[in-house]
């Protein structure tokens, strides 16, 4: 053990890297691993070596693929749901870092504050009440329509957080907490209106996607995944000014930060991909804050880490949730927002309490 | 080449709380700002600072205006040292410090910011706090940590362990002058650490050329560490112009309201008192 320890040490006085980036590599790893043990469960056992020979066949990097219809199963059904799960797990993860940096406040997660009940309310107004705001259009525009909604409804939620919780240039916890509350009533009371003057076909939608799931809308998602990828791509980079802001606004301007044009930029594209993960999969709660808070404890606080560290610790949380809402009630399966709400909020209140033996919030 | 605001006024509410105010802090100087609480010290330093933008005159640094100066080019020429900085997330001391190197990240290497952060502790007297967490700090410790961060911004490229304006020993003079804002540094800190970030203060100016602008309280420390003062009152400069000149016992008096005496000090000089009838 000792010898290992001095090992790594030495190993590290080699090489230029710290503890962050090993954990980085470490959680690359660890989200390759979940990706293909997830690819391999479900109803029909996919062992991980096969797994493994798909995908080296799908590269091009051997000749002969396993049994066609384990293929089929993999490339029509799983593949593209785990690729849901990525995304979306990232993005969520992501925009929950970056919302508790942009607030200044470790307890911001889209969830809470009412930003996905926001983007719900939009998609459902529109998947419900669509053809009469689109009219004659909504058969050309109804599907792009909802992530749309949902992307509008997240940025209202946002601004008006932003707005209302602000008291003398910095963001007050409990004040944001009970907007979120406030937002949360709205927007549920809001969906709960178009639910009762739903039709049946409609109802079973609606109840389906406020428990989130991964199972998509086909190819209308493309749009929506797509518009997340780039948010991530963009949201990632913003580690040392996000680092600066955590100091107060006025003090990340003096470091030569653009805060205006920063928090607009932030604020907007976290909605978005907030709004779009909505749009997608229904509600999904805890991953934008449970992701940000494992992975500051083993990188601490410094965002230039904990961004992208988030977005891979989203992407295996969720990836990991699927893979139990696939199983647990064999055939059927479970909403995967009931997964997450089940493990994260007992793992969240304990993590609430270390929190507060430390005195951290 | 100074840090200067012209006809500066600010207004909020419709109340001044800055009226025609003209000041200039030259490079190598050190100027203190007093006057009693609400005089508009704090909003000065902050229309100095590119925090808020006057509602009229105009604020220049280095021959151009404030107002057309981006964020990060502002950043690489004045650092400012606020007076409370809150911060939730448990950074540790040294990443505080650290992150006063961000306007150079472009531009600067690792082990060079981690020489000049580690510079800065050690000046600012924080090394034993240094793997510290930040919220767990007292108010007075806090304050050194914005101290060494506000000194590692402001020495940009150049390398703090040298001292003299330039380290290839050279007169000549940096094409842009550097300014250092203080919003109440001593605020919080015991008496030996007060004169030791004053003396921090002063140093830079001296020997970098830095032109330092600092709100202090305190009349003997404006006696000793400051080149210049102005005072204001009700958002107005009252007078300003050499320590010696314009710090007499009836003009504070007659600002603060309250009776200040001068008494010869037996070490040489003179020592203002205030006291109460």
């Amino acid at each position: 053990m000792i010898a290992v320890k001095q090992r790594v040490a030495a190993l590290q006085v080699q090489l230029p890297v710290n503890r962050s980036v090993l954990f980085l590599v470490l959680l690359m790893m660890g989200f390759c691993a979940a990706t293909v043990m997830s690819l391999g469960m479900g109803g029909v056992e996919i062992s991980v070596g096969d797994v493994f020979v798909h995908l080296a066949h799908r590269i091009g990097i051997t000749e002969v693929g396993i049994d066609a219809f384990d293929a089929r199963i993999l490339d029509s059904l799983r593949l593209p749901r785990i690729l849901r799960a990525i995304i979306i797990g990232g993005g969520l993860g992501l925009a929950g870092a970056v919302m508790q940096s942009l607030f200044r406040n470790p307890i911001a997660d889209p969830g809470i504050i009412g930003v996905s009940a926001s983007a719900a309310f939009g998609a459902v107004s529109m998947i419900v009440a669509g053809h009469l705001i689109l009219g004659s259009y909504y058969a050309a525009f109804g599907p792009y329509g909802v992530p749309i909604a949902a992307f509008g409804g997240a940025v209202l939620a946002t601004v008006v957080i932003s707005i209302l919780s602000r008291q003398d240039g910095r963001t007050d916890a409990a004040i944001m907490l009970l907007i979120g509350v406030a937002i949360n009533a709205i927007a549920f009371a809001g969906v709960g209106v178009f639910t009762y003057m739903a039709d049946d076909a409609e109802l079973r939608n609606l109840t389906f996607w406020q428990m989130g799931a991964l199972s998509g809308n086909g190819p209308t998602d493309m749009p929506a995944l797509i518009v997340m990828a780039l948010g991530i791509a963009y949201l990632i980079r913003l580690g040392t000014p996000l680092n600066l802001f955590l100091l107060g606004e006025a003090e990340a301007r003096h470091l030569g930060v653009e805060v205006e044009h920063l928090k607009r930029r932030a604020t907007v594209i976290t909605a978005l991909v907030v709004g779009a993960a909505v749009a997608v999969s229904g509600i999904i709660g805890f991953v934008g804050l449970v992701a940000p808070h494992l992975v500051r404890l083993a990188t601490g606080p410094d965002n230039r880490y904990v961004l992208p560290a988030s977005a891979m610790g989203g992407a295996i949380i969720l990836t990991a949730a699927d893979a139990v809402a696939r199983i647990i009630v064999l055939p059927a399966e479970l909403p995967i927002g009931l997964v997450t709400g089940i493990v994260g909020g007992p793992f969240f209140l304990g993590l609430l309490i270390v929190e507060k033996k430390r005195r951290r919030l | 080449m100074t840090l200067m605001a012209y006809k500066a006024e600010f207004k909020a509410r419709g109340r001044y709380l800055l009226r025609d105010v003209s000041i200039a802090v030259e490079p190598g100087e050190v100027l203190a700002i007093l006057g009693p609480n609400g005089a508009g010290k704090s909003t000065l330093l902050k229309v100095l600072a590119g925090e808020l933008s006057p509602s009229g005159g105009t604020v220049f640094q280095n021959g151009r205006a404030l107002s057309s100066i981006s964020a990060l080019d502002l950043a690489q020429e004045r650092a400012v040292m606020p007076q409370a900085a809150s911060m939730t997330f448990p950074f540790t001391v040294f990443d505080v410090v650290a992150l006063g190197r961000a306007p150079y990240r472009k531009v600067s290497t690792r082990q060079f910011d981690q020489k000049q952060v580690r510079r800065a502790i050690e000046l600012a007297d924080i090394t034993h706090l240094a793997n510290r967490a930040y919220p767990a700090l007292s108010g007075g410790e806090k304050q050194r940590v914005h101290l060494a961060r506000a000194l590692v911004q402001l020495w940009g490229m150049t390398d703090a362990s040298q001292s003299g304006t330039e380290s290839n020993g050279s007169d000549e003079q940096p094409s842009v002058a550097r300014f250092l804002l203080l919003d109440e540094p001593t605020a919080g800190l015991d008496v030996s650490h007060q004169h030791a970030v004053l003396a921090l203060a002063r140093q830079e100016a001296k020997e970098r050329g830095v032109g330092v602008l600092m709100i202090l309280h305190d009349f003997n420390q404006v006696l000793t560490y400051a080149d210049r003062v102005a005072i204001l009152s009700s958002g107005e400069v009252v007078e300003q112009g050499s320590v010696s000149d314009v710090l007499t016992p009836d003009l504070l008096s007659s600002v603060f309201k309250s009776p200040i005496r001068a008494i010869n000090d037996p070490a040489g000089g003179i020592v203002l008192v205030s006291q109460s009838a």
